[in-house]
């Protein structure tokens, strides 16, 4: 008998299931088509492997793996067939490319021999995602997926994480090929630094020492690298006082007397001002955002600058900074901390100089708090805060974007990192609903709202089917003011009230919408009967839409108009 | 900050799509391209890009950032003019006549250029020299009828350290 040294011929297909088990995945979002039947045929196999969600457009399946991903950690996989179910689902991949969220799309491909002809359902998509991708892939040969399926998920979780397309153009799903899945890896052109420059992090901590007013500007990098222990530990032993980014919501409790809230564009006023006083900022894992510096030029000028972050070139991109420390937050923090342990003499004689300084910030705080007026309407706030206080700051919270993202970061008191899940960067309205789905699979038990408006709340409305369809029970807050809330917003603070195209005069009956789908609905009219649908929906093991009508005419404040200074910001 | 041309050495994979994930960086953040050249390097897997762009150093550090953060590009280097050999190379097809034939003769020995094709009315020459070169001898080739010109963007090595 000749001994038989071969490995198993497996299909493409089969090889990229098995890849995917490989990587730890257990779930993926997708929607089939004509590209991609090979690959579902085979997943059929996998069914009890593999929990794959339906959804009911590509959009969301894209939202909801990065919502999976943000609250999870864990790599977001999608599954889409080519043309339409690939170009659905950019504004998905795009808005996780600009947050930084790792993901791997897998898109089905017209067969190579068919590439560059027009064929039906034929689109350039590695072309077209090549700007909002951080790496895309066509397989040319089934020889190579294995390998690619590894970069692929090693590149998407590794350094400044992000999104990665893979195409497989339909024979390649066939075709078949031994089956060896790499067990290491090794780029040569990709070697993201992790661990910062020693002499760098001791001048960050000489100048933290140093500093009269120094303060710890927090973003999005300390939850993707999971440093929320680190920052607490290092800020609490320094009395650090910490301003955030949206994108940097939870990774410092929002309760903590250290904390100064949000800054930037709809910043708190102790965050803003705080910030234009302070005379020596580490920005950690932040990217200075046109929404947070304002007038970048007037931008904190105060202040001397150290940033760390493991992407370069966000690093003196849009500010000078002092002393750069290229590398991964959790470590940079752990060096910080290392160094910090044997200077326990220096701590000390800083306390004075910064009890001073928290001193002026709660001033800052106390003199201009977020706040809000009580009216027999509904305030959106109110509702906020409400589902904050019957949830304890526990929740996950998505949001949409407009007044419902800023009204949701601003009033709740976020406990826990990966709580929030958001559109920071593009500003993706439809995000909400899919990503709180993708996150309700992740957790199932855990409770899950998408606070949203009655404009982006209709943007990947179809989702609800989903929802019903695996029992999901996320909670959707519906803010509806029967506006365009945001774009009201600016239209009367800057456009003289010209509301041009921002009222929603038609909108569905949310209620009875919900019961269509075999969901609930519920509403409020009166701030009164707020707490009472909100615990009646926390009771109900289904999803749910809450319907607020709020005030049509509410604003979001402070408010800092585009391109002017952040101390200069609107109050009430 | 002083705007000024540079020149970046790019060393990459040889992968599919690898110009234009370069090209559309460069377009997507609004750098600059005032000449590209590519070609395959020894190693059969490499390709080097010579890229001739502008602006000041903050510019200069955030291509060169960008550039490094393509998963398929392996080095990325400025090369300034005192340490390395830059050099452009332009075919131009001149008109040739008894009347200017002794003037190419002698612009051809001047920039020591080559005459690489010859037909009843036109000569194709060949020259290779620094930018500031290049356009000393397309001013003086140009009052002769310029019929047509190809020009290749820069090229640079770095020189040996002495």
């Amino acid at each position: 008998m000749i001994k038989e040294n071969k490995k198993q011929l497996m299909t493409g297909s089969k090889i990229l299931i098995e890849s995917l088990l490989k990587e730890g995945v257990d779930t993926i979002f997708g929607y089939p088509g004509g590209a991609v039947l090979n690959i579902y045929d085979e997943l059929f196999n996998y069914r009890d492997k593999l929990n794959h969600i339906l959804v009911r457009h590509e959009q969301g399946a894209a939202h909801a793996a990065d919502g999976y991903a943000r609250a999870t950690g864990k790599v977001g996989v999608v599954l889409v067939t080519s043309g339409p179910g690939a170009t659905n689902t950019i504004t998905g991949i795009a808005t996780a490319y600009m947050d930084s969220v790792p993901m791997v799309i897998i898109t089905g491909q017209v067969p190579t021999s068919l590439i560059g002809n027009d064929a039906f359902q034929e689109a350039d998509t590695v072309g077209i995602t090549r700007p909002c991708t951080k790496h895309n892939y066509l397989v040319r040969d089934v020889e190579d997926l294995a390998r690619v399926v590894k970069e692929a998920f090693y590149i998407a979780s590794t350094g400044r994480p992000g999104p990665v397309l893979i195409d497989i153009p339909k024979d390649i799903s066939s075709n078949v090929a031994e089956f060896d899945y790499p067990e290491s890896i090794e780029m040569r052109s990709y070697n993201p630094t992790y661990f910062g420059h020693h002499v760098q992090i001791l001048k960050v901590v000489d100048e933290l020492l140093k500093a009269e007013k120094p303060m710890f500007y927090i973003g999005g990098g300390v939850i993707s690298s999971n440093a929320a222990n680190e920052l607490k530990e290092i800020a609490e032993m320094l009395d650090m006082p910490i301003v955030s980014t949206l994108m940097g919501l939870g990774a410092f409790p929002s309760e903590h007397a250290l904390f100064f809230g949000m800054l930037g564009m709809h910043g708190t006023y102790a965050a803003n001002t705080g910030i234009s006083n302070a005379d020596f900022i580490v920005a950690i894992g932040s990217r200075f955002d046109d929404r947070v510096t304002g007038k970048v030029d007037e931008f904190a000028r105060k202040a001397k600058f150290a940033h760390i972050d493991i992407d370069p070139s966000s690093i003196g991109k849009n500010v000078k900074i002092d002393i750069p420390v290229v590398g991964d937050v959790k470590s940079v923090l752990n060096s910080m901390l290392e160094i910090l342990s044997l200077k326990s003499k220096e701590i000390e004689s800083t306390q004075y100089k910064r009890m001073k300084w928290l001193e002026e910030l709660n001033m800052y705080k106390y003199e201009h708090p977020l706040s809000y007026k009580m009216t027999d309407i509904i305030k959106p706030q109110y509702v906020v805060e409400k589902i904050y206080e019957l949830t304890d700051g526990e929740a996950i919270i998505a949001t949409e974007v407009g007044q419902n993202q800023m009204w949701a970061a601003q009033f709740y008191k976020f406990k826990n990192p990966r709580s929030l899940l958001t559109s920071g960067g593009l500003g993706t309205m439809g995000y909400g609903f899919p990503a709180a789905i993708g996150a309700q699979v992740a957790y199932p038990d855990r409770t899950v709202f998408d606070i949203a408006g009655d404009g982006s709340i209709q943007m990947n409305i179809q989702e609800l089917a989903t929802a019903v369809q695996y029992n999901l029970p996320v909670k959707i807050a519906i803010i509806n003011n029967n506006f365009l809330g945001m774009i009201r917003q600016w239209q009367e603070l800057f456009y003289e009230k010209r509301y041009s195209f921002s009222k929603l005069n038609i909108n569905p009956d949310f209620v009875k919408l919900a019961e269509s789908y075999g969901a609930v609905g519920l509403r409020a009219n009166k701030p009164e009967q707020v707490e009472d649908v909100l615990k009646t929906a926390l009771s109900i093991r289904k999803p749910v839409i809450m319907d607020f009508v709020v005030a049509q005419e509410e604003g979001v404040y402070p408010i800092v108009a585009p391109g002017y200074p952040i101390t200069g910001m609107l109050l009430v | 900050m002083m705007e000024k041309n540079h020149i970046l050495s790019i060393l990459v994979e040889n992968e599919s799509g690898v110009l234009a994930r370069v090209a559309g960086l460069f377009s997507a953040r609004g750098f600059n391209i005032d000449g590209i050249s590519v070609a395959g390097t020894l190693e059969k897997n490499e390709s080097k890009m010579i890229i001739s762009t502008y602006g000041d150093e903050q510019i200069l550090e955030q291509i060169t950032k960008q550039l490094n953060r393509l998963i398929n590009i392996i080095k990325v280097q400025e090369l300034t003019d005192d340490e390395s050999v830059m050099r452009q190379t332009v075919l131009v097809k001149v008109n040739a006549d008894d009347s200017n034939k002794n003037e190419i003769f002698r612009i051809r020995e001047i920039f020591e250029a080559r005459i690489v094709d010859v037909s009843r009315n036109a000569y194709v020459l060949e020259f290779s020299g620094s930018a500031k070169k290049m356009e000393a001898f397309i001013e003086l080739i140009r009052p002769i009828g310029i019929k047509d010109i190809v020009k290749t963007g820069t090229i640079a090595i770095t020189r040996s350290k002495k």
